[in-house]
């Protein structure tokens, strides 16, 4: 199994009276929350909690890409991933990812790619989302009815680019471009490991296993809300004929260690608290849009009336008060936390049932402190990551960047 | 309400829904915000004196596809070869909304296609100083009170019929419709119309809801302003964005009045 150390970069300074006193942490954040001058700190400590994952073990380090958002700080992941890429020598360096379909050309994200995986030396995974609707539809204007289809045409852009062996002419739907030649090119070859996050759609399962890309499943709520998502995809693998190798597949989940649950408990409350209570508070009229979810997502969602799994009016945020508050955050899975051996325990059971060979953990969340995230990263590593580590060892993971591998764990 | 004489005509190789009723001198009705799942009272009132002819958009209910329409050309072309199939041409017409916004550019683009216009709230223009509404950022049941001066309006035009067999086909319209108007609107509303709309020769009446919430009445203003051809701005009281289904009498008959 391969372990990622995920990072969103929340803004950790958003009042308490956050959710009552506005409407959304997300499009429409008021832009006099964000203090600058704590910014340059943060920013930096986050980058110091990524390379401190990489010292300590985690085989991958993990970034993505938001906009208009007090819960994710990296509207250029590319920026981050950069600077992670010279400042470690093995870890995987995933980027899951740019949303493809919002730049034009496209070709820039098949540059931009490329020198990370030049920086990187060939350790670069490249994560190839849709978007959300609120960053791609509303933070970026980006039209939900044209949004898949230029998803596609990027994708297919992308890939000759780093590919054709030479220049080549490209006349899209919505890119035209007379002369394509991406310099630099990617050192992996053919090119960088694809995976695509997804959050239930069902055309992704299908794109994914069709294609060999690993899909990743990424939600706030934990292994329940997996399970659908994660049945939908392996019989899409199965229906493409291909084996059901857990590489295929990754899964995010919240993690807390501590010597014992309740200091788990106590230690995780506040910064899962704030995670849940006031990151998650977006307005729900930037759910998706008519036309963002294809209509076989809707129609499966209307057939199994699972609108959590195809993404269908749900608020993020837990509705009822008590549903933000920890013994309720634990109780449901959405975030994990106990002993070592326990945490060990559940994150495998979890990783077996859902066959997943990835597992990004978010083990910084909410405005949790940079103690506090070192504390949990280095008895994960210590205590946790080699229990988990062993697991799948039957099969090969074909999606892992050629030139990673398994970090030492001494710390530089 | 006795049900339209529905026909079908073929747009680029795509079926086409185009309901008649009445009798008279001809009248096309393009659909807003939504399109038209079921007759409405206000096209009833219409048939009473005239021979309506309601074809629909692409991506609207009964209309020919929408996603191979990638650009505003795209969607002009298709609008036209629908009013020309529908046996438009040169016609009176009439439309509200989103469909609106390409009537106008159809007028402005063919000048002549067009005998007398009546446009109701249209999309097509984006001010920002008084910014209009996001009808794509709003939650399926937050749209009714958006669109309807009465939401109860909406709501039951978009219920599926008693006897509907397949619901959830029929939910899937109506979210393709909203999906439809995205396409060539999103995210502001505003197809650069301003540019053409000095163009237009058919004389038009602009029909506002006073209680638009969509689009605030002063756009009325900047349209009227902007026409070439001349003009009326006529406010229907107590009536929102979908002036027609919140008024349908008080609409007709401002129709009717500009078209004698």
């Amino acid at each position: 199994m391969k372990v990622l150390y995920f990072h969103l970069m929340p803004y950790p300074y958003l009042p308490e009276n956050f959710r009552e006193a506005y409407s959304s942490v997300w499009v429409e954040i008021p832009p006099e929350l964000f203090d600058a001058q704590r910014a340059t700190a943060m920013y930096n400590d986050y980058i110091d909690e990524l390379e401190l994952a990489a010292s300590s073990g985690f085989d991958g380090i993990c970034v993505n890409e938001h906009h208009s958002n007090g819960y994710g700080l990296m509207p250029s992941p590319n920026l981050i991933a950069t600077a992670l890429s010279r400042a470690t020598q093995h870890t995987a360096v995933c980027v899951l990812g740019n949303s493809i379909a919002l730049y034009n050309p496209p070709t820039r994200v098949a540059e931009e790619l490329a020198m990370i995986d030049c920086i990187s030396g060939g350790r670069l995974i490249a994560g190839f989302p849709v978007g959300t609707p609120m960053d791609a539809c509303f933070a970026y204007g980006q039209n939900p009815s044209t949004l898949r289809e230029r998803y596609a045409e990027a994708h297919d852009l992308i890939k000759r680019a780093w590919q054709e062996p030479k220049p080549f002419s490209f006349d899209g739907r919505f890119t035209q471009q007379r002369y394509v030649n991406t310099w630099p090119r990617p050192v992996q070859k053919p090119h960088p490991p694809i995976w695509i996050p997804g959050g239930g759609t069902v055309d992704t399962w299908h794109f994914c296993a069709e294609n060999d890309y690993v899909y990743c499943y990424l939600s706030y709520y934990g292994y329940q809300s997996a399970k659908q998502a994660m049945r939908g995809y392996w019989d899409a693998v199965a229906a493409a004929g291909k084996a059901a190798n857990p590489y295929r597949a990754g899964f995010l989940q919240f993690v807390g260690v501590a010597e014992t649950r309740e200091q788990a408990m106590e230690l995780y409350r506040e910064p899962a608290e704030y995670f849940y209570g006031r990151c998650l508070h977006v307005d729900p009229r930037f759910g998706p849009p008519a036309g963002y979810t294809t209509e076989e997502t809707v129609r499966a969602g209307l057939k199994s009336q699972v609108g959590s799994v195809t993404g269908q009016s749900r608020s993020l945020m837990p509705t009822d008060k008590s549903g933000r508050e920890m013994p309720a955050i634990v109780e449901n899975g959405y975030v994990i936390i106990g002993s070592p051996e326990e945490v060990a325990e559940r994150l495998a059971a979890i990783a077996t049932e859902l066959n997943v060979g990835h597992l990004l953990l978010l083990l910084q969340f909410g405005n949790m402190s940079k103690e506090l995230n070192a504390y949990n990263t280095k008895l994960f590593a210590e205590r946790v990551l080699p229990k988990l580590q062993p697991l799948f060892a039957e099969w090969e993971d074909e999606w892992w960047p050629q030139r990673a591998t398994s970090a030492p764990t001494a710390a530089p | 309400m006795e049900k339209p004489h529905t026909t079908t005509i073929q747009v680029g190789g795509h079926a086409c829904r185009v309901w008649r009723k009445g009798e008279g001198q001809k009248l096309g009705f393009i659909a807003g915000f939504g399109g038209l799942p079921k007759w409405t009272p206000f096209l009833d009132e219409l048939a009473q004196h005239h021979e309506v002819v309601v074809p629909s958009l692409p991506g609207f209910p009964g209309g020919p596809p929408h996603r191979e329409l990638d650009s505003h050309l795209d969607w002009l072309l298709a609008t036209r070869d629908i009013l020309e199939g529908a046996g438009l041409a040169e016609q009176h017409l009439v439309a509200s909304s989103v469909g609106a916004a390409l009537l106008a550019d159809v007028a402005a683009v063919w000048p002549t296609s067009v005998r007398r216009l009546v446009l109701m709230a249209p999309f097509g223009l984006f001010d920002a100083a008084e910014p209009t509404a996001d009808p794509w950022a709003r939650r399926a049941d937050a749209l009714p009170a958006l669109l309807c001066q009465s939401p109860e309006h909406f709501v039951e035009l978009r219920k599926p019929p008693a006897d509907e067999l397949d619901p959830i086909s029929w939910h899937l319209e109506q979210t393709r419709a909203v999906e439809a108007s995205a396409r060539f609107l999103f995210p502001l509303g505003d197809t650069r119309l301003a540019k053409r709309l000095p163009r237009i020769v058919a004389p038009t009446l602009l029909l506002w809801g006073e209680c638009d919430r969509v689009l605030p009445p002063r756009y009325a203003r900047r349209f009227s302003q902007l026409l070439g051809a001349a003009t009326e701005v006529q406010v229907i009281p107590n009536a929102g964005h979908l002036l027609e289904l919140d008024a349908p009498q008080a609409a007709a008959r401002a129709v009717e009045n500009w078209l004698k």
